[in-house]
C-alpha cells in the first residue's frame, strides 16, 4: 500500500509538523515508511524524518504494510495535506 | 578566601552554597566495553524512562508559566527520547561493538546531528543543539551525573553557569535561586536584564567562574557592587547578613510609599511607570505599585518558537496583560528584534554589525504582514483598556511616517470587520538613535509621545557595543555630549506639548534624576524594583535646584566633572 504526495508547510518539515506526524503513525500498528528519493525512513522516527530536510513541495511515498495500513495511508496522506492542521 | 570582580547585573545581597550549572553541550566519554548484553539495554531504557520523567515535568513547568506554545518544545525532546531509530541503531552498535551504551548514543546521535549541522537551513542546524540536549540528559543518567534543570530547583543556591539564555533565566525558579554568577555577559544583555525584573541577585561577567567555584562553595555577593567573595572569612560573612538585614529595612522603609503619588517637594507630580516584558512581570509590577506599563517588550513572545506568532495568539498574550493592568495604560513597543535577539525562524543572515543591521522597525517595515498583525493585535485589546503603541529604532522621518499609515491601515481594517477600538490610543516613538534625538523637534508634530531608550541611545551616541566587556567604562551614562542629546529632546517636547518619557535604565539612575527632573519628564519608566527607590528619591528634589543643578552641569565637558557634582548634589538633598 502506498501513496505519494507533496509537503504544503511553507517551512518544510519542521520539527513541530514532524511530531505530529509520528505521533499520528504510532497509533497504528502497520509498519510505516516514508521513502524520499530511494531513502526509506520509519514514519515512527522523528530524527529520521527530520534528518530529511524535507522543504515545501518536496516529493514524498508514504509505505505502509500491516492490518490498518490502508487506513493509516489515508489518515496519514491527509493530515499531510491538511499542513498538519497547522496553519 | 579569594574575591572576584565582575560586571554588576540586579542588585542584592546573596549569601548561598554554589551549585554549578553546566550548560556546555560537550560530554567527555570513554569508549567502554560491556560485559552483558542484556544489562546494559536495562540501563539504557532505565535512564530513558528517568529523562522522559524529567522532560514531562519540565514540559508542565513551562505550560504553567509560559503557555502551551513553548510546552510543545518539549513533546518534539520525548519523541526524540522514544526514537525507534534511534533505540535500534543503538542497540545493534552495541551487540555488534560490545561497547557501552553512553558510546553507541554518542556516536549514533552524532552522526544525525552532523546530518543536521551540514543543512543549509538555519532552523534546522538549530535543532542539533535540541538533539545534544535531549540525549546529553540520557547521556548524563548512564554515567550517574546530574541532570540540571533551572525549572525544577528545590534547594536555595547560587547558580554559577557560564552563560544564561533568556528562556533560561525566565524558567528559574525564583524561590530557589538565591542569585547567579556568570563568565560572560554585560549589564543590559538579557539575563541581565530578566535578573532585574525576576529581582533576583546576579553579577556577569566574572571571567572563569565556573573554573574558580566548586560546587557547594559558600559564596557570598552584593549584586550591586559586583565583586564575589568565595568561600569568605567569618568577618565578611558577617558583614554580608549585616548587610542583607540592613537592606530588608530598607524595603521597609521604601514599602511606605506604596500607595502614594509621586511628587517632588514642590509638590510636581511625576509618573513612575514599569518596564515588562511577560504577564509574569506583573507580579512584581503590583508588588513594587508602579503607576503604568511605560515599555511592554513584546519581543519575548516571539523568542524561543518556531514560528511567528498569530494574531490570535498574540492579542490571547496581549489582551491577558491589559486585563490585569485594570485601567492602567500599557505602552507596547513594536517588535524589536534583530541585534541580540535573533529569531531563527524569520532566516535574518548573519551580520558583523548586528546593532548597526537589521532590526526591529527596519524588519517590521520590510515585513509589513508581520508587523500588522503585530498591531491589529495591540489595537484589539484597546478595547479592554488604555493602551498606546510606540515604534522602535526610528532614525527618520519617513520610517515614521510609513510606521504610521500601516497602523491607520491595521485601524481600518479593524474598524471595517466590525471591531471596537478605543478613540484615544496614544502613538509615540522611541528616540535611541542620535539622529532621531536631533530631529525631535520635527518628529514631535507626529507624536503623542517620546520614550528615550537610553541603553541603546548611549551606545549609538558614545559609538560603544554595549556587549563588548572592553569597552564597558565607554558606555557612559554621564557622558556630556548624550545629556546635551537628551536635553534636545526635552526641549523640543515641551515646545511641542509632546509627552516626554524615558524606558531605558538611566531612567532610575539616582544621580540622574535630578537633571530629568529639571528637564521637564512627565514619565519614567523602569524595572518595577526600581519605582519605590524612584518615588522616594523624587519626595526629596524640588524642581528649581534640580534646574540650577542642570544648568549646571549642561556647561561641563567631562563626565567626570558631572558625576562629581551629581555626587555632591545628592549628599545635600
Amino acid at each position: 500500500m502506498e501513496k505519494t504526495l507533496k509537503i504544503q508547510n511553507e517551512e518544510g518539515l519542521h520539527a513541530r509538523p514532524a511530531a505530529i506526524l509520528v505521533k499520528e503513525a504510532n497509533a497504528f500498528s502497520s509498519n510505516i515508511n516514508v521513502v524520499v528519493n530511494g531513502n526509506e525512513i520509519n514514519a515512527k522516527s522523528i530524527m529520521g524524518l527530520m534528518a530529511l530536510g524535507l522543504k515545501k513541495d518536496s516529493e514524498i511515498t508514504l509505505k505502509a504494510e500491516g492490518d490498518d495500513a490502508q487506513n493509516a495511508i489515508d489518515t496519514l496522506s491527509t493530515l499531510i495535506n491538511n499542513k498538519f492542521n497547522l496553519h | 578566601m579569594m574575591t572576584y570582580k565582575g560586571i554588576s547585573a540586579s542588585p542584592g545581597i546573596a549569601i548561598g552554597r554554589a551549585f554549578l550549572y553546566d550548560n556546555s553541550l560537550n560530554l567527555q566519554i570513554e569508549k567502554r566495553e560491556i560485559a552483558s548484553f542484556d544489562i546494559e539495554v536495562e540501563r539504557l531504557k532505565e535512564a530513558i524512562l528517568k529523562s522522559k520523567k524529567e522532560i514531562l515535568d519540565i514540559r508542565n513547568k513551562t505550560l504553567e508559566k509560559l503557555g502551551e506554545e513553548k510546552a510543545q518544545i518539549f513533546d518534539a525532546h520525548v519523541l526524540l527520547l522514544e526514537d525507534p531509530e534511534i533505540l535500534s541503531q543503538v542497540k545493534s552498535m552495541m551487540s555488534a561493538d560490545r561497547v557501552s551504551p553512553e558510546w553507541a548514543l554518542e556516536q549514533v546521535t552524532q552522526n544525525f546531528i552532523n546530518i543536521f549541522e551540514a543543512m543549509d537551513d538555519e532552523y534546522m542546524k538549530e535543532r542539533a543543539s535540541d538533539i545534544k540536549d535531549v540525549f546529553n540528559r540520557v547521556k548524563r543518567h548512564l554515567l550517574g551525573m546530574k541532570n540540571m534543570d533551572l525549572s525544577l530547583l528545590e534547594e536555595e543556591i547560587i547558580l554559577v553557569a557560564h552563560d544564561l539564555t533568556p528562556s533560561e533565566t525566565a524558567t528559574m525558579n525564583k524561590d530557589s535561586v538565591l542569585g547567579f554568577l556568570t563568565n560572560i555577559g554585560g549589564r543590559t544583555s538579557h539575563s541581565a536584564i530578566m535578573a532585574r525584573t525576576m529581582e533576583i541577585p546576579a553579577v556577569v561577567g566574572v571571567s572563569n567562574i565556573t573554573d574558580i567555584v566548586k560546587e557547594d562553595d559558600l559564596i557570598v555577593f552584593d549584586g550591586e557592587e559586583g565583586k564575589v567573595y568565595i568561600n569568605p572569612s567569618k568577618e565578611i560573612l558577617d558583614q554580608f547578613k549585616q548587610r542583607k538585614e540592613q537592606l530588608n529595612s530598607h524595603k521597609v522603609e521604601l514599602e511606605k510609599f506604596i500607595g502614594m503619588k509621586s511628587l517632588t517637594a514642590d509638590n510636581k507630580e511625576i509618573e513612575i511607570a514599569g518596564n515588562i516584558g511577560q504577564l509574569q512581570d506583573l507580579d512584581s509590577f503590583e508588588r513594587n505599585d508602579a503607576e503604568s506599563v511605560g515599555l511592554y517588550r513584546t519581543e519575548f513572545l516571539f523568542m524561543d518558537r518556531e514560528q511567528t506568532p498569530t494574531e490570535e495568539e498574540q492579542y490571547q498574550v496581549y489582551s491577558k496583560i491589559v486585563q490585569r493592568l485594570n485601567g492602567k495604560e500599557c505602552i507596547f513597543r513594536t517588535l524589536d528584534i534583530g541585534g541580540d535577539k535573533k529569531l531563527p525562524y524569520l532566516n535574518i543572515a548573519h551580520e558583523e554589525n548586528p546593532f548597526l543591521g537589521y532590526r526591529a522597525i527596519r524588519i517590521c517595515l520590510d515585513n509589513k504582514e508581520l508587523f500588522k498583525s503585530q498591531l491589529r493585535a495591540i489595537l484589539r485589546t484597546s478595547e479592554i483598556g488604555p493602551i498606546g503603541i510606540m515604534f522602535p529604532m526610528i532614525s527618520n522621518l519617513e520610517e515614521l511616517l510609513e510606521a504610521k499609515s500601516v497602523l491607520s491601515e491595521a485601524q481600518n481594517e479593524l474598524i471595517s470587520e466590525g471591531k471596537k477600538i478605543r478613540d484615544n490610543i496614544s502613538i509615540g516613538m522611541m528616540i535611541e538613535i542620535p539622529s532621531s534625538a536631533l530631529l525631535s523637534d520635527i518628529f514631535a508634530k507626529h507624536v503623542d509621545f517620546f520614550s528615550i531608550g537610553t541603553n541603546d541611545l548611549t551606545q549609538y551616541t558614545c559609538a560603544v557595543d554595549r556587549m563588548n566587556e572592553k569597552i564597558s567604562h565607554l558606555y557612559d551614562p554621564f557622558n556630556p555630549g548624550l545629556l546635551r542629546l537628551i536635553e534636545i529632546v526635552s526641549k523640543a517636547a515641551s515646545e511641542n506639548k509632546v509627552k516626554l518619557a524615558m524606558c531605558g535604565s538611566m531612567a532610575h539612575d539616582e544621580l540622574l534624576v535630578p537633571l530629568f527632573i529639571a528637564m521637564g519628564f512627565d514619565e519614567l519608566s523602569m524595572s518595577p524594583m526600581h519605582v519605590l527607590p524612584t518615588r522616594k528619591l523624587i519626595s526629596k528634589l524640588s524642581t528649581d535646584s534640580c534646574k540650577n543643578l542642570l544648568s549646571q552641569v549642561m556647561k561641563m565637558g567631562s563626565s567626570k566633572e558631572i558625576i562629581k557634582e551629581l555626587k555632591k548634589y545628592k549628599e545635600l538633598i
